[in-house]
This record gives structure tokens, C-alpha cells and sequence, in this order.
């Protein structure tokens, strides 16, 4: 291996949406002393994202892959694509938070910082072509979304949220670190690329070590996702955070953990498929398996949504398993699809919280179409969408994933996967079933807002065009990972 | 014979301990014989300066330590930092400069911000 020390200015050209991110969020917080008004903290944070998306569309290209600093950093149709679900998640969930984060009585300047810090450590873990600059993008990601977990300080709950999520998630960071230097120790490189050819020339795809490593990894990469059996820490922590972190959290880090996931498995361990499929089929069956039948005894929405999470992650794992791009072609739309379905369930959920009333019980939710039928035909929209429901946009997830699983062979994976995908309908449908068929109980007010307005008809529409039409974002996925 | 074997070349060692023994021994005699001797109930603490030895475990620490505490590594990280950049001046040249006064002008939005916000406010 060279040594090259040489950083030219070069190098930089790549990084610029996440430097652009890192500016706008220091601005932000700056911006944050001298304003009053919180909303122009806001909507400085939305203009630097938009800013930062022109960046990676107009400057580089979307289909041109370049690197920078001796291939630790790539900027690729992968990389981009999911830096496009992370610019849409942050943008989505400033949208919902506006109003929600003062009524909370925690409308800081620093909520939407730490957003912006957050992105970007999701946008260099998307980038990394070297396990250390993978570790270091999710530490970014990680240590912004625990303060973000804790943010509204005066409620337990939150606190709470914020401790185990830190806990949880600085022990699952130890793992990744007992993966990558048992990677290094066997093949003297951190660099993916240079892994995946010293797994051929060192002969090391049947080594027990590797294998250790590779699990550690997985184990880390697990703890983020919140695949069972490490998933103990998201109902609690989507429970305590602010809802619009929940959203936030449960979109983000999970397409980042997802991007890592594909990049390393794909990148650096394509030879030793066997051996991790062999681990994440019963992860993927448990994942399932947990959030579906657990989630049918929740009685709160957003621990509900929680174990819908991490039913979803076991979906979307199936793509990965396969081995195949278009299976991780398959999880990658998936991704994109539930983005929108589930920012705009939680968005509606945020609509519930109003002053003094929580809204946080799927009882509240009873004859919520009798006072209020255009929240509650959007709500049905996204309930049809994330249990899978024709003509809907989760429908196409599933479908397009199950249809990989089945051509890679996994057919009895397909059969369990509908299986609980059937499960998981009951409870989708129960919030669906109070909404339309129950009489109410109380007057349910709704907090408005444009900004939320905006985040509704764009997800709500999403789901809608994307269910009719599914071809456009699945040919952009294409193009993004074949090139 | 494998049971009688003495290890004759970590006799060294063993003086040393024994040294040591004895010059640990000879200070605390030798301070025992000379110092005077003005017992209170302050210095009779485990920690002379600190909080009182007994009391609630759950003792609640004023948050203004932690704060301080935390600022301190910020900036003593800083500082860690700054040293081997300067060591590897030369080789690093106008681009390592550049990078350098990057990081600290990060940390001195970091310093405006904690400042502002009158992290320094003891009161």
C-alpha cells in the first residue's frame, strides 16, 4: 500500500453538500443567538439542505462516480441516492416540527443545527469507501440524534430516551470498532475496496476470524436499523423523543444504516455472501416477526409505529439478503417509499398534540372522520401504505423486495415475509377501523400549520404517485446503482 | 532439579522492592518523628478540601461542574490537536494551515455559542 499524504484542494470538490450542510448548520446555530424568531432558524436550515441538494445534483452529476482522499470518500449513484432520502427526511421533518417543537416549549435554534449535523454524518456514511470514515459519519449521526432524542429536557420521557438511545448506541458503536480492527488485523486495509481483494488473494472468505468480524459489524449495523434482536432500545426511544424526532430517527438512521449495510456487504464482503445471509435470514425472520406481532398489542401510536419500524427493516433486510443488486436495488425504493409513508403517519400523529393533550393513544383516534375528514383520509392513505395495501406506495416496496427474494431463490423467506405482512395489516387497519367506524369519545382539535400542510400533501401525494407509478423512482434507482 | 531452580538474575528486582519497602517505610517514620502535629476536623476528612466524607450517595452536584468540566475537554482536545499539527508543520504545509485554522474557527463558533449562551456565568 502507498503511503500518499498529499490532500490536494481537489479532494474537497466531492465533499461540498456536506461541508455546504456543516456551514449552514454552524450559521444556524449563530443565527440562533442574534434571532428571536425561530422559524427563520428554520427556514435558513431548509435553504442551506436545498442548497446542499443543488450541490450534489448540479455540480457533480448524479451518474458519475468519483473519489476523494485516497478512496475514502465516493461519490456515487449509491451514495447520491441516498443522500436524496436524507435531504427529503430532513426537510420533511423541519416541515412537521415547526409548530410541534413549541408547543413542546422547545423551539431552539440548536433543534435545527443538530438536524443539520445529523444529515450530514448519514450523508458521509452514505459516501464512505473506508470503514474509518464510515465510523466516523455515524458517530456524527449518532451523537446528534441523542441529544436530539433528549431535546425537549423538561419531560422524563425524553431524558430517558436520550440516555438508553446513548447507552444503546455507543455499545453498539464498540462492536463496529471490534469489527473493523479484526477486518484490519486480517487484511491490513480499512479501505472496502482493498478489503474485498484481500478476501481474494489472502484466501480469507472461509476464515472463522473474518466471519467474527463480519458479525460484530452486523451486530453494529443492527443496533442502528434496529433489526431483532437488538432492536430493545427503538420502542422506548421512538416513545420518548419528540415525535418529530421519532420521524426523523426512524427514517435517517435507518436509511444510513441500510446504506452502510449494502456498501460493506456488497463492497467489501461480496465473496462471503453464504456466510452473512446465513446470519441475517433469522434476523430478518425475528425482525419481522417482533414487530409485526408485538405492535399488535400497542396502545400507543408511536410505540405502535416503532414496532412498525422495525417490521419494515426486516422487509427491507430481504433485499439485502439476497446478495443480488436487484434485490439491493429492491431495498434501496423501499427505503425511498417509506420515507414518505411514514413521515406523513407521524405527521399526522403530530397533529394530535396540542396544547395540554397529548394525542399519543390510538384511542384518541376514534371518529376522527366524523370532525376531521380530509387528516383522516390521510392517515388511512399512509395505514394502507405502510401494511401494504394496493394502489398504495408500500405496496410496490414489498412487492418489488418479495419479487427479488423469490428470484434469488429464498422463496420460503417470500412465504414468511407475507405471512407477517398479513399479521401486520390488523394492526394498520385497527387505526384505520377508529378513525372510520368508531364514534368519538372527546373533540379532537388539530394543530395546523402550512409548513405541515406542505409535509402532508407532498408525502400523502408521494404515496399516491408512487403507488400508481412506481416506474419513475425505480428506474432512478436503477440509474443510480448500476449507473 | 526443576523444583529448586532460583531465578538468580531477578535478584535486582528483589532489592528494589526492598528498597523501595524501606524508603516508603523511612519517609512516613521519618515525617511521623519530625512534622508537628495540629489535628482539625477538616484536615482529619479522607479529602482534605472536598465534599464531607458521609452523606446521601445521591448527592446532587451543581450541572455548572459538568458544564465546566465539558468545556474543559473540548478545548484540551483542541490542544491535543494542535501539537502533533505543529510538529508535522512543514510537511503538512498551506493546506494543513488552512485545515488547522479551519478546526479552530469551528471551535471558536463552538466558544461564541457557549459564551452567549453564558456557559461561563457562574451565577
Amino acid at each position: 500500500m502507498e503511503m500518499e499524504t498529499t490532500i490536494s484542494l481537489l479532494d474537497i470538490r466531492p465533499l461540498v453538500p456536506e461541508l455546504t450542510m456543516i456551514c449552514v448548520g454552524l450559521i444556524v446555530i449563530l443565527l440562533d443567538l442574534i434571532v428571536r424568531k425561530k422559524e427563520v432558524v428554520a427556514i435558513v436550515g431548509i435553504a442551506g439542505t436545498l442548497v446542499a441538494l443543488y450541490g450534489t445534483y448540479k455540480l457533480y452529476g448524479f451518474y458519475e462516480p468519483q473519489s476523494a482522499f485516497s478512496g475514502m470518500f465516493v461519490l456515487d449513484g449509491y451514495s447520491n441516492f441516498f443522500k436524496l432520502i436524507f435531504y427529503l427526511n430532513i426537510i420533511l421533518t423541519i416541515c412537521i416540527s415547526f409548530k410541534y417543537m413549541a408547543i413542546e416549549k422547545a423551539s431552539f435554534g440548536e433543534y435545527y443545527a443538530l438536524l443539520m449535523f445529523a444529515t450530514t454524518g448519514m450523508m458521509i456514511m452514505a459516501s464512505a469507501a473506508d470503514l474509518i470514515v464510515l465510523y466516523l459519519g455515524l458517530e456524527l449521526m449518532a451523537l446528534s440524534t441523542y441529544i436530539l432524542a433528549g431535546i425537549t429536557r423538561k419531560r422524563q420521557r425524553s431524558n430517558e430516551a436520550a440516555l438508553k438511545y446513548f447507552f444503546l448506541g455507543a455499545f453498539s458503536s464498540a462492536f463496529l470498532l471490534y469489527g473493523i480492527s479484526l477486518t484490519y488485523g486480517l487484511t491490513g486495509t480499512t479501505n472496502l475496496r482493498e478489503i474485498a481483494s484481500a478476501l481474494q488473494t489472502l484466501d480469507l472468505n472461509g476464515s472463522p476470524i473474518m466471519y467474527l468480524g463480519l458479525i460484530f459489524m452486523i451486530v453494529a449495523f443492527g443496533f442502528k436499523i434496529a433489526l431483532a434482536p437488538f432492536h430493545m432500545w427503538a420502542p422506548d426511544v421512538y416513545e420518548g423523543a419528540p415525535t418529530s424526532i421519532t420521524a426523523f430517527m426512524s427514517v435517517g438512521p435507518k436509511a444510513a444504516g441500510f446504506a452502510v449495510l449494502g456498501r460493506v456487504l456488497f463492497g467489501a464482503f461480496a465473496g462471503m455472501q453464504v456466510q452473512w445471509a446465513s446470519i441475517l435470514i433469522p434476523m430478518a425472520v425475528l425482525t419481522m416477526a417482533v414487530g409485526s406481532i408485538i405492535a399488535l398489542a400497542q396502545t400507543n401510536i408511536k410505540r405502535m409505529l416503532a414496532y412498525s419500524s422495525i417490521a419494515h427493516a426486516g422487509y427491507m433486510l430481504l433485499g439485502v439478503i439476497t446478495g443480488t443488486t436487484g434485490g439491493l436495488m429492491s431495498t434501496v425504493n423501499y427505503l425511498a417509499i417509506y420515507l414518505f409513508m411514514n413521515i406523513g403517519a407521524f405527521a399526522i400523529v403530530i397533529m394530535l398534540r396540542r396544547e395540554g393533550f397529548q394525542g399519543e393513544n390510538i384511542e384518541d383516534y376514534m371518529g376522527l372522520s366524523k370532525s376531521h375528514p380530509l387528516a383522516s383520509a390521510l392517515m388511512l392513505i399512509f395505514m394502507f401504505s405502510l401494511a401494504g395495501i394496493p394502489p398504495t406506495a408500500g405496496f410496490i416496496g414489498k412487492f418489488y423486495v418479495f419479487m427479488e427474494v423469490i428470484k434469488a431463490g429464498y422463496v420460503y423467506l417470500a412465504i414468511i415475509a407475507v405471512a407477517f405482512s398479513a399479521i401486520s395489516a390488523f394492526f394498520y387497519l385497527r387505526v384505520v377501523m377508529y378513525i372510520y367506524m368508531k364514534d368519538p369519545k372527546e373533540e379532537v382539535v388539530l394543530t395546523r400549520s402550512p409548513s405541515m400542510s406542505i409535509a402532508l400533501a407532498v408525502t400523502a401525494m408521494m404515496v399516491l404517485i408512487l403507488g400508481i407509478f412506481p416506474s419513475f423512482l425505480l428506474n432512478l434507482v436503477r440509474y443510480s446503482i448500476l449507473g | 532439579m526443576p523444583g529448586t531452580y532460583i531465578p538468580s538474575e531477578y535478584l535486582p528486582v528483589a532489592i528494589i522492592f526492598l528498597f523501595a519497602a524501606l524508603i516508603g517505610l523511612g519517609a512516613l517514620v521519618a515525617g511521623l518523628l519530625v512534622r508537628p502535629r495540629r489535628p482539625y476536623v477538616q484536615k482529619l476528612y479522607p479529602y482534605e478540601s472536598g465534599n464531607p466524607p458521609v452523606g446521601e450517595p445521591r448527592y446532587k452536584f451543581s450541572v455548572k461542574f459538568y458544564i465546566i468540566a465539558m468545556l474543559f475537554v473540548v478545548f484540551d482536545v483542541e490542544a491535543v490537536f494542535l501539537y502533533p499539527w505543529a510538529v508535522a508543520y512543514d510537511k503538512l504545509g498551506i493546506f494543513g494551515f488552512v485545515e488547522m485554522m479551519l478546526f479552530i474557527f469551528i471551535l471558536l463558533i463552538g466558544y461564541i455559542y457557549v459564551w452567549k449562551k453564558g456557559a461561563f456565568n457562574w451565577e
